[in-house]
């Protein structure tokens, strides 16, 4: 879910706020730092860890939440690391918190922002602990984890535990971009079950749920030709798990690519050309239009999906702002899920 | 028809361009001073509210109760708890022309809607982040820091003297490694601990005022506004006496006209805007004046501002045209007023009215009894101010009500005193002399009074400036005790310091120090050591028998005398002190110039409490031929740079230039003032030559010459200039008086002992002497030269 937010968000921004601007300046170019090799592999629990190595990394969950009367609720939690420097040092890092929380009275969104180097934001892999001030996502391993945001609105305090592998995407967790090759490494933990507590304006809610951790990371910016991204992330009724994302390209149409995810978490790659992500309906959201119902089809693998946003209003309008929030998977297969977008 | 009635009252100032002149001169001075001083103060507080904005920006903050730095590791530690603060570095650089305020804030976090995120454009951000970051400043403000030339970056409409950046480039510069206070976010998150659990030493402080600024700096500006003030009013004398001439010498014109059908509705009205017009063009040219003065004067006034009580001050004027539109209101309303009188009298004057010479009818005892009896209620006010109120305002109750007063008593008192005179001298035209000049009194009383309230104040503030320096330099001298003063740049440097100068030195004296609150407002609590030279050179204002001895033994606290008097502490009272201990008050020391309180404790009683206290001044005491040694073995062998040591006497020339600096204005403003009433005199009395004719031609045809005439009329001038400088010594030696014990001590904490100065008066006498002559030259000179057919007329013309 993840690159969406950043890559488009912090390199091709011209709309989001100066401050955004000034900042996401911090960081344009690649020079110095490490790039995606497709030979990599992943070792746990380390590349649960930083790789201040690379420009840009994010921690991102989201949760598919309901209460007792089967209510919808989503909650997001993100937290991203940008270098400012290649050279790794804690000092040069700037951090960067997204919480929201999606429920049928609004959605609730909250940012920070921090240094690194002074003990305000951080993330160790063992025993595995990510923060920015109070928001945390921690626990003795990234398997089992507790996750927490708050702002002056709403508060969430989940527990997560995972019953299934960490699942690389792309060819090995190697996941590109674009058709010219941009490239991030790219995993993720599908099979948590999340229980806990909202607060809300209109008091706390006891939710359960599933959720869903993307963790990546690059150092190149999108192709300029790129404008922004569409992703979303299902829960499917069979145990099955699905991501597609698709890179809107001015020049070459849309690079649409996914990951199927067998019920044990064993990855197929859906490749470039196999997959279909279209828009069907769009809404009026903070003064733009936005699809808010897509089609996603994969005729060999026999996927026709529909998945409809559950609350249309699912706006970040943080200094980079993006849309995030839940859907509801019919068609082929049913579910649920999150579903991003970016750079319109 | 008004068309020819104005050419008809027009005409008058065509003839006469010198009373024109006159006019438009003491209207554009009334409205240059009063603007000019009125845009200094306008200009200053509007940098106070930019300042204030930008240190706070009506947020509340997070400081340490001891006053100390906030380590890094507590501010994390709040962030983790779900405090949201945004870390500040506040501190001084010092620059070419005084020091300039740093500070380092962290575009991370900074809330919204602070001053400062109001003041950096974000696309800066990624300019002030990271090693070398780059250093935000004015254009007047970065000239003035030269060697940070490379890393400035130079912001048009920044606060003046301030300089922004990011924290690490400010704790870099400053040597600082934590920061100075927190911001605290207007929405706080839904839980977090309570302060004191995550951050004990931490306190909330509500957010910062321009009136935090405003309050030290209040009697500085009252001081200006004061003269201000009086300018104006002496420059009202003489549009008062200018229209009053002006309406007497065309009482035929008016009569006339009256005579030829125009209703006196009609004349009024053209009077009205004959004088509009006039006080349009004199406001204009006054406030181009007042601009110009202002201008001139704001660079020393911003330097002393800057100097005394660290405010950020434009050097120059940024105050909008409207600003000094209000100047022309000014002047129009003081024409008003000034011309009110004269307007009342046309109006009722009835259409066929003599020009029957008004001296006469000035000249009533009912007049001047009603004036006595204003100046009674006036003294009494300010009396009752003096008793009843308290603060700086009712000091200027009580000065403005003594001054109102001895102002209005004058002619009686002048009047008195010729009575006198009178009494002894002999001879026909002595008489003659004596009872012509009370008789003119009237006519230039108005005038006298300026020039009283402008000698009495040159004495008063001529006495509390130079008694305060005579002070202030003795007091430096005694309070300096060490040779050389060093400041070490890493406080890990001093160990090595101490050793190096031990054979080296006669003794080294830490100045360690800590700026925390005490008792409510910020303070600064200083360390000494046990040495002996203090007890032989630091003056106590009270002291205890062994104050000293005390002290040495590790007990006791000094406090300076604003603090005491602030708190109305005397010696044995307990002194209640940051991080919640107190000390008795064993001493109390005059500390002038110093806005802020301060405490000394002994120096292991500071380090203890404190442990984080400002280690990097010490004193150092060294015999004089060894002090070039020593001032280049410290810079050449211990490596300290050469603008880190100062000695005695270079503090001293700054102290005093600061000093001179401050009073230079004062200064200014006073001769200003005494400039107008000699101008005021000069009209008053051409105003009454053209009347005087009738009392004159009598005296004439009885043999007394014109020049022997014109010459008593110099003489009457000078008389009354030396009679009106006797009364306004005394009330100018009250007014110091008063400035020196109430004012000063209301508005700064200190009351300075009152020296006398004979020399400056002489000095000032002759000075009034000389205006008033030179203000009767013309007068006079005019009726030594008038055709003797002009007083043959006066009998031709008896009715």
């Amino acid at each position: 879910m993840n690159a969406r937010a950043l890559l488009p968000l912090l390199f091709c921004i011209t709309h989001s706020l100066a401050m955004a601007q000034g900042l996401s300046e911090l960081g344009q170019t690649s020079e110095g730092y490490a790039l995606p090799d497709p030979a990599t592999r992943f070792t746990f629990p380390d590349d649960h860890g930083s790789h201040p190595e690379f420009r840009i990394e994010w921690w991102y969950v989201t949760a598919n939440l309901k209460d007792a009367e089967g209510t919808d609720y989503g909650i997001q939690w993100t937290l991203f690391r940008i270098a400012l420097s290649p050279n790794g040092e804690p000092d040069d890092q700037m951090w960067m918190g997204h919480a929201a929380v999606s429920t049928p009275a609004g959605h609730l969104f909250s940012e920070r922002l921090a240094r690194g180097g002074i003990g305000q934001a951080r993330v160790t892999a063992a025993p595995f602990e990510a923060f920015i001030d109070e928001w945390r996502l921690a626990g003795p391993d990234l398997a089992t984890v507790s996750v927490t945001a708050q702002s002056h609105e709403f508060r969430y305090d989940l527990d997560l535990s995972s019953n299934g592998p960490f699942v690389p995407q792309g060819e090995h967790g190697f996941s590109v971009k674009s058709f010219v090759g941009q490239a991030s490494h790219y995993y993720s933990q599908p099979f948590y079950s999340a229980s806990g507590t909202l607060t809300l304006p209109e008091g706390e809610v006891h939710v359960t749920g599933r959720a869903w951790l993307d963790r990546e990371w690059s150092s190149q910016p999108l192709a300029p030709d790129q404008t922004g991204w569409d992703w979303v992330s299902l829960h499917l009724s069979g145990g099955e798990k699905l991501m597609v994302y698709r890179l809107r390209d001015l020049a070459r149409g849309a690079y649409v690519v996914g990951t199927w995810i067998a019920a044990d978490g064993l990855p197929e790659p859906l490749r470039v050309g196999s997959l279909e992500m279209t828009p069907v309906e769009w809404a009026e959201v903070a003064g733009q239009q936005l699809p808010v119902v897509w089609d996603i089809v994969h005729e060999a693998r026999g996927i026709a999906i529909r998945a409809e946003a559950i609350y249309p209003q699912s706006w970040m309008g943080t200094e980079i702002s993006y849309w995030e929030g839940p859907v509801r998977a019919s068609g082929s297969h049913s579910g649920e899920g999150y579903l991003e977008m970016s750079g319109y | 028809m008004i068309g020819t009635v104005l050419t008809a009252l027009l005409s008058h100032w065509r003839r006469r361009p010198f009373q024109l002149a006159t006019l438009l001169l003491g209207l554009s001075l009334a409205t240059a001073l009063w603007s000019g001083v009125q845009a200094i103060n306008a200009e200053a507080r509007k940098s106070y509210a930019e300042a204030a904005s930008i240190l706070g920006g009506g947020l509340s903050e997070l400081v340490r109760t001891d006053g100390g730095v906030i380590p890094v590791k507590t501010y994390a530690a709040l962030r983790k708890a779900g405090w949201l603060v945004s870390p500040l570095v506040d501190g001084w650089l010092s620059a070419e022309g005084g020091r300039v305020r740093l500070l380092g804030m962290d575009p991370f976090t900074i809330p919204q809607g602070t001053g400062i995120a109001a003041a950096v454009d974000p696309s800066l951000y990624p300019e002030l982040i990271g090693t070398n970051g780059k250093l935000l400043a004015n254009p007047a403000t970065a000239t003035r820091l030269p060697e940070l030339k490379d890393r400035l970056r130079v912001i048009e409409d920044l606060t003046p003297n301030m300089v922004l950046a990011d924290i690490t480039t400010a704790q870099e510069l400053l040597n600082l490694a934590g920061f100075s206070r927190l911001f605290l976010a207007p929405n706080q998150p839904l839980l977090r601990p309570g302060l004191a659990s995550v951050a004990p030493k931490l306190a909330i402080k509500p957010p910062a005022t321009a009136n935090d600024l405003g309050r030290l700096t209040d009697s500085f500006h009252l001081n200006l506004t004061a003269f201000g003030l009086l300018s104006f009013a002496v420059g009202l004398a003489i549009v008062h006496g200018t229209v009053g001439l002006a309406f007497e010498q065309r009482r035929p014109v008016l009569r006339t006209l009256r005579a030829l059908g125009v209703s006196a509705r009609r004349i009024v009205l053209c009077l009205i805007a004959e004088l509009l017009t006039l006080a349009l063009v004199a406001g204009a040219l006054g406030i181009v004046v007042g601009y110009l003065m202002a201008t001139a004067l704001l660079p020393d006034v911003a330097a002393t501002l800057r100097g005394l009580y660290g405010a950020t001050v434009n050097d120059a004027l940024t105050l909008s045209p409207l600003w000094w539109l209000g100047g022309v209101g000014i002047a129009c309303v003081g024409t008003a007023v000034a011309a009110a009188n004269g307007l009342w009298r046309v109006a009722r004057m009835p259409p066929l009215a003599p020009a029957r010479p008004r001296a006469w009818i000035m000249a009533s005892d009912r007049a001047m009894r009603w004036q006595a009896g204003g100046a009674a209620v006036c003294l009494a006010g300010a009396l009752g101010a003096a008793t009843v109120g308290g603060g700086l305002v009712s000091g200027f109750v009580l000065v403005g009500g003594f001054l109102t007063a001895a102002a209005l008593f004058l002619p009686m008192i002048l009047s008195s005193l010729i009575a006198l005179m009178a009494r002894w001298s002999s001879g026909p035209i002595g008489q003659w002399f004596w009872a012509d000049t009370r008789q003119q009194l009237p006519g230039l009383s108005l005038a006298l009074m300026a020039l009283l309230l402008a000698l009495a104040a040159n004495v008063g503030v001529g006495t509390m400036v130079a008694s305060f320096r005579a002070t202030f330099a003795g007091w430096l001298d005694q309070r300096l005790v060490s040779d050389l003063y060093v400041t070490v740049e890493d406080e890990a440097d001093i160990p090595a310091l101490m050793a190096f100068l031990e054979d080296r030195s006669d003794a080294v004296l830490p100045i360690w120090h800590v700026d925390a609150e005490v008792m409510g407002a910020p303070a600064e609590i200083y360390g000494v050591v046990d040495h002996p030279i203090y007890a032989a050179n630091w003056p106590l204002l009270s002291a205890l028998p062994d104050t000293w001895r005390q002290l040495a033994a590790g007990t006791g606290a000094l406090v300076n005398e604003q603090l005491a008097r602030r708190e109305e502490m005397s010696l044995g009272d307990r002194l209640p002190l940051p991080g919640g201990w107190t000390a008795t008050v064993i001493g109390i020391y005059s500390d002038y110039g110093n806005p802020l309180g301060q405490v000394v404790l002994p120096l292991d009683a500071l380090t203890r409490h404190y442990p984080d206290v400002d280690r990097s001044d010490f004193g150092i005491l060294v015999p004089e031929q060894n002090r070039e040694t020593l001032t280049a073995a410290l810079t050449e062998e211990f490596g300290l740079p050469e603008d880190r040591i100062t000695d005695q006497g270079a503090i001293k020339e700054f102290s005093l230039s600061v000093f001179e600096r401050t009073f230079a204005v004062t200064a200014a403003l006073n001769f200003l003032t005494l400039a107008v009433a000699g101008v005021a005199i000069l009209t008053s009395l051409l105003t009454l030559a053209s009347m005087r004719l009738p009392q004159l031609a009598p005296a004439w045809a009885l043999g007394l010459t014109r020049t022997t005439l014109g010459k008593l009329e110099f003489i009457r001038a000078l008389v009354l200039a030396a009679l009106t400088f006797t009364f306004a010594l005394p009330v100018g030696l009250v007014l110091a008086w008063m400035l020196l014990a109430i004012i000063n001590v209301e508005a700064f904490g200190w009351r300075l002992p009152m020296h006398l100065f004979p020399l400056d008066w002489a000095v000032l006498g002759a000075l009034s002497l000389g205006a008033a002559g030179l203000a009767s030259i013309w007068p006079a000179y005019q009726l030594a030269k008038r055709p003797a057919a002009d007083l043959n007329r006066v009998f031709s013309h008896e009715r």
